[in-house]
């Protein structure tokens, strides 16, 4: 059978392609990413807005990374966020944290600095007054790993 | 146990003020290996709570996802005299607390 150069380097991309998605990490875990999103919000709609979600988009070091996430509110006593839920998707645990407001914070808006082990999607979720849930996503490049290396 | 706080002395009220808090810990994963091939067991700070003269304003549960010594701003309004406590919980019995004063004029 003859074989042209067109021919051939399709199937060697082909061949190529396979070969990254087998050799994707099995950390992976956009399931657990969702069950973990389910457990807080339950069978609710999440809606997409609301959430600013401050995260640089590079970064050097993924075992401190700078993280701010402020929810467009008046926070007043009838129009406040109750909560607000970061998670990740390829850490060992989908979670990283749960913060808690109420009605005399003012501001919903927290900072932290967090570990991120791989480039990866971080999502914050919050939970106004009214139960309604609205969400963002945010993609992170990390170029050091957290949590992979040994301990001395 | 070592607590950096940062409070505003002095507000205005009605101000909403920015409270800063940074707390030595390992926040050990649990996820890690020694070179020899052990699981390093988990010790992390679990949860943290401020209190504005009694009323709890801010809560958090932390994760190992929380980098080490970790580090919390929030906000809250100033409504009255009187002083924030800080509380951090964690594992291994772990307990943490401190303090600190306002003037609301």
């Amino acid at each position: 059978m003859p074989t042209t150069r067109r021919q051939f380097l399709s199937l060697a991309g082909g061949i190529t392609a396979t070969g990254i998605v087998t050799l994707r990490p099995l950390r992976a875990t956009p399931a657990m990413l969702n069950a973990a999103i389910r457990n807080v919000v339950g069978e609710a709609q999440i809606r997409t807005g609301k959430v600013k979600l401050d995260i640089p988009p590079l970064v050097e070091n993924g075992n401190t990374v700078p993280m701010t996430v402020s929810v467009a509110s008046p926070m007043t006593a009838e129009d406040y966020v109750k909560s607000i839920h970061v998670f990740n998707e390829k850490n060992p645990q989908p979670n990283i944290g749960n913060f808690y407001f109420n009605a005399f914070s003012g501001r919903a808006q927290v900072s932290t600095r967090i570990r991120l082990a791989d480039t990866q999607k971080v999502v914050a979720i919050a939970r106004l007054s009214d139960d309604t849930f609205w969400q963002v996503a945010a993609d992170i490049v990390v170029t050091l790993a957290a949590c992979t290396e040994e301990m001395n | 146990m070592a607590a950096l706080i940062n409070v505003p002395p002095k507000a205005k009220r009605g101000d909403i003020i920015e409270i800063r808090t940074l707390t030595s810990h390992i926040m050990e994963t649990g996820f890690r290996h020694t070179a020899d091939g052990r699981l390093v067991p988990r010790d992390i700070i679990t949860s943290f709570t401020c209190r504005y003269n009694g009323a709890e304003i801010f809560r958090a549960d932390l994760f190992p996802a929380i980098a080490a010594n970790p580090y919390l701003s929030f906000f809250t309004v100033a409504k009255e005299s009187g002083k924030f406590e800080f509380e951090w919980i964690g594992d291994n019995g772990y307990s943490s607390t401190a303090s600190a004063p306002i003037t609301v004029e």
